[in-house]
């Protein structure tokens, strides 16, 4: 790096006009950016604003349209990211590029350009490691680590390309509170050391910590530049969406003592279907009429696996160890689960609650077939076409789905509006239980917002709600109660009085009173 | 330089609706191409091939013979297709059908009633439906590709008919040729119209079948689970939809039909049982269903062009002289381009220069 050669500009990389354009969607319009050395810059936006395309520009993996990419003062064009890396820019994805099967040694020399021994590649990793206090063993198996473990692979493998510019893409998204705090201690380090780091987030209380300044987008446009330091989570937050957030408004639950448990789960445990899957280890959990627990935990420790087992979407051997409404449903499928009364929304949208290249209304059959066969089907499961229609209009007109034409095909829809349809789907029925897996991921901050608060009022209707969310706010906003997977194993919920960041965050790390560590089980 | 295969963001509804007939024009000008090469006048070959046979009455009824097996094939190859389940075993089926439904005109030849023709239609199906289920419980059980397993009973059947009727079967009355005794009448499928041609109730058969499925696909919600299993396996298990259950409903559906189709051509157009019974029926209609775009009524139209296809084959080995092959070579390069035609709906194609990129493109998905 020529890096001495250009002390008197301060400025690592200057982005100005940079423009990409999909189709007629300007999904970066006119950006200008500036990154300092030694900074960390907090790049931030609602999904869909246009923070992803503008760092694929960066790292090149897209090409811009229009515009200028300077660094260190030269015009550069970076082809594809081999050529980023050779300018010094890193980048630690959200989604981890990791082969389960290869050690973490392993999965770095992947990456590297030139033929190092694996030896000499996994003595450096842990050497690195250590300096920057993100202890790793090169030599373990990748499908066998924690998702925080998997992200310092990343980081280590980036860290050995010695970067000088550093792209986090929501780093913090699958970490507990401690784990982040690690992170950023590590981030902390790596600017003092004079390197820059461009920080992907839509957490504002951690980037009002930790980063000297943010570039705010919205519908691919700046809309501002601040130091986070000197704004508050509420302003910010403004910025980010353009208007206020209306803030969920949770009337507290009555009577839930008396109130019957509509949701039992108990003693569940579940073997690992694959290798590289988490088993439930006797969960055991209530959710009454009235109210709406939380599950938090961090990613993969056996929130799938549990809303899998929940739903029915694969059965268990004991009828009771799931009862809805009384009934024990543990062998029932999911759509004898339904036909109780139970309504569920997974985590994935398309592919899982909705098929991609199906309509809209084919898509409300898809989990109303059984519970109105009479509304939707005719002898011999003739499809009425007129009233799967009306309901999925009903359902749009409900939820403020905006779609362009009449019943577009489910991918043509963005995230936001696809998640209002799939919720509404179920909440049209008025399910008695309504069990939701990360019920506003990836999800803008105005469909979050009446998401939640539709959840809520379903609760308070009478209906009992189950949210499994990694979005601790999101819980803390809508809970009666919160419990924490991990593991496998389910905590037991802690009233929201007596809930803080702290104590859920410890039990997320595994931190639980008398909590026995179960050691790996041969697969 | 390297080419590659990128996505569109949206499909031409107009090129879906025209990419069959594209395929048919540029079939059409590799053939003449094909012909010109060979030495014959091309102008002359694909008048052979594609008009002379529409041109007398009893040629049409020729069509509908060849026809038939196809469109009843293709159609319930359309389910197994849009239910990701890959049957490219038909052939093996249509044999299957075609042996179950013999047994009794063969080893029962003195059991003679109106009864004994819908028994061996329901015979018939019941045999191809139960050769089909064979990859698809190979397929729900142990997992294994139903493309290699279906394919591989095909062999297995065709040599099965061969034996028995060299065997077992063989005609004792027949002066040793490889073949079973003629069936009697009441094993006879009749035909439609005696007075023009010879065309048999088989034609009737896949335009009732084609119906049938058109609205069961399109109508029902049992269709519907078809489509969602096939697009989206996950989506379909959401709903409840149990995908095992489907692999053996889209085998047996489209086995069942083959075995119609077998016992059909055996009884109709035959009338006994030969070491040969198809000439490529169950994987021309293959062909016939991609070009018929799954659609059961597009699979009509489809059945039709290829059934001329085998006509024209014949007509032209005898007016211009050229090999029975070429047909071959025409449906090969009829499903070569309906397939490039798809793929060209949904992706385009980009040429890439030689500058050396990095293994980790792929990153770029994250």
């Amino acid at each position: 790096m020529k890096t001495t050669l250009e002390t008197s500009n301060a400025n690592l990389l200057e982005v100005r006009g940079l423009t990409k354009t999909f189709g007629t969607l300007k999904a970066c319009d006119n950006i200008d950016l500036t990154i300092a050395k030694g900074e960390i810059h907090a790049l931030l936006g609602e999904n869909g604003a246009g923070k992803s395309t503008l760092v694929k520009m960066l790292f090149g993996t897209l090409e811009p349209n229009a515009g200028e990419i300077r660094w260190d003062g030269q015009p550069v064009r970076i082809a594809n990211p081999h050529a980023a890396r050779k300018l010094g820019i890193g980048m630690v994805f959200q989604h981890f590029s990791l082969f389960d099967a290869l050690s973490a040694a392993e999965n770095i020399a992947l990456s590297l350009d030139d033929k190092t021994p694996i030896s000499t590649i996994a003595a450096k990793a842990k050497a690195l490691s250590y300096s920057y206090g993100l202890p790793l063993d090169p030599y373990s198996l990748v499908g066998d680590l924690s998702v925080g473990e998997r992200q310092r692979i990343e980081i280590i493998r980036c860290l050995l390309q010695a970067p000088e510019l550093i792209i986090l893409d929501e780093p913090t998204a699958v970490l507990t509170p401690q784990e982040a705090d690690k992170l950023f201690e590590t981030l902390e380090r790596l600017r003092s050391e004079g390197k820059s780091i461009l920080y992907i987030s839509h957490r504002l209380e951690e980037v009002k910590r930790m980063c000297d300044r943010a570039t705010v987008l919205r519908h691919g446009k700046v809309v501002g530049h601040c130091d986070p330091r000197k704004e508050t989570a509420a302003s910010l937050a403004r910025m980010m969406v353009g208007s206020e957030v209306q803030a969920v408004v949770r009337s507290p639950a009555e009577g839930s003592d008396r109130a019957a448990v509509l949701l039992q789960v108990k003693n569940l445990s579940r073997t690992p279907a694959t290798p590289f899957s988490i088993p439930l280890r006797n969960v055991n959990l209530e959710v009454k009429a009235g109210e709406v627990i939380g599950v938090a935990g961090v990613a993969g420790n056996g929130q799938g696996e549990f809303f899998e087992a929940v739903s029915g979407e694969v059965r268990q051997a004991a009828a009771g160890t799931v009862r809805i409404r009384g009934k024990d449903a543990g062998n029932l499928s999911i759509t004898g689960r339904r036909l109780l009364g139970a309504a569920f929304v997974p985590e994935e949208r398309l592919g899982h609650g909705a098929a991609p290249r199906m309509k809209l209304s084919e898509n409300l059959l898809l989990s109303r077939y059984a519970t109105d066969r009479k509304a939707f089907l005719g002898a011999a499961g003739v499809i009425h076409d007129g009233a799967v229609a009306s309901a999925s209009q009903r359902i749009v007109q409900a939820m403020d789905v905006r779609k362009s034409g009449t019943d577009p095909e489910a991918a043509s829809l963005s995230g936001g509006n696809l998640q209002k349809f799939i919720i509404g789907r179920e909440l049209d029925r008025q399910p008695a239980v309504m069990v939701v897996n990360q019920p506003t991921w990836g999800v803008d901050a105005g469909a979050a917002a009446r998401i939640r608060q539709s959840l809520i009022e379903l609760a308070r209707s009478g209906s009992a709600v189950l949210v499994i969310s990694q979005d601790l706010d999101e819980l803390f906003e809508i809970s009666d109660a919160i419990a924490v997977m991990h593991n496998g194993e389910m905590s037991k919920p802690i009233p929201i009085a007596e809930a803080t960041l702290e104590k859920i965050g410890l039990l997320m790390g595994g931190a639980e009173p008398g909590h026995v560590e179960h050691v790996a089980e041969p697969a | 330089m390297r080419i590659e295969l990128v996505k569109r963001p949206q499909q031409s509804a107009l090129f879906s609706a025209l990419s069959p007939f594209i395929a048919l024009v540029l079939t059409l000008v590799a053939g003449a191409i094909m012909f010109s090469l060979l030495g014959k006048s091309p102008l002359d070959a694909l008048y052979y091939y594609f008009v002379d046979p529409l041109r007398e009455i009893w040629s049409l009824h020729e069509l509908a013979i060849k026809a038939a097996p196809l469109i009843l094939i293709a159609v319930g190859l359309s389910v197994c297709f849009l239910s990701n389940n890959w049957n490219i075993g038909a052939e093996g089926q249509f044999i299957a059908g075609a042996i179950a439904g013999s047994i009794l005109p063969v080893m029962f030849p003195d059991f003679q009633s109106w009864i004994v023709l819908p028994l061996m239609l329901i015979m018939g199906m019941i045999g191809g439906a139960a050769y089909a289920s064979v990859p698809a419980f190979l397929k729900t059980r142990f997992n294994t590709n139903e493309i290699l397993t279906s394919l591989m009973l095909v062999y297995v059947a065709q040599l099965f008919l061969d034996w028995m009727v060299r065997g077992p079967w063989r005609n004792p009355a027949g002066m040793n040729f490889p073949e079973t005794r003629d069936f009697h009448q009441y094993a006879i499928l009749p035909e439609i119209w005696s007075s023009s041609g010879r065309a048999h109730w088989g034609f009737v058969f896949a335009l009732v079948a084609a119906v049938v499925v058109w609205f069961m696909l399109s109508r029902t919600l049992r269709g519907f689970e078809v489509k969602v299993l096939g697009q989206s396996p996950r989506a379909g298990r959401f709903a409840g939809f149990s995908s095992s259950q489907m692999v053996f409903f889209a085998f047996i559906v489209s086995g069942a039909l083959a075995g119609l189709a077998g016992i059909s051509e055996v009884s109709g157009a035959i009338g006994q049982l030969r070491p040969t019974i198809s000439p490529g029926y169950g994987f021309t209609a293959i062909i016939v269903a991609f070009l018929g775009r799954l659609n059961p009524l597009g699979i009509i139209a489809a059945g039709l062009i290829l059934a001329l296809s085998y006509l024209g084959g014949e007509a032209a080995q005898i007016s211009i002289g050229v090999s029975d092959k070429v047909v071959r070579a025409f449906q090969g390069l009829l499903l070569f381009f309906v397939l490039g035609a798809d793929t060209l709906i949904h992706y385009r194609i980009r040429f890439v220069g030689s500058a050396p990129r990095n293994a980790e493109v792929s990153h770029g998905n994250a």
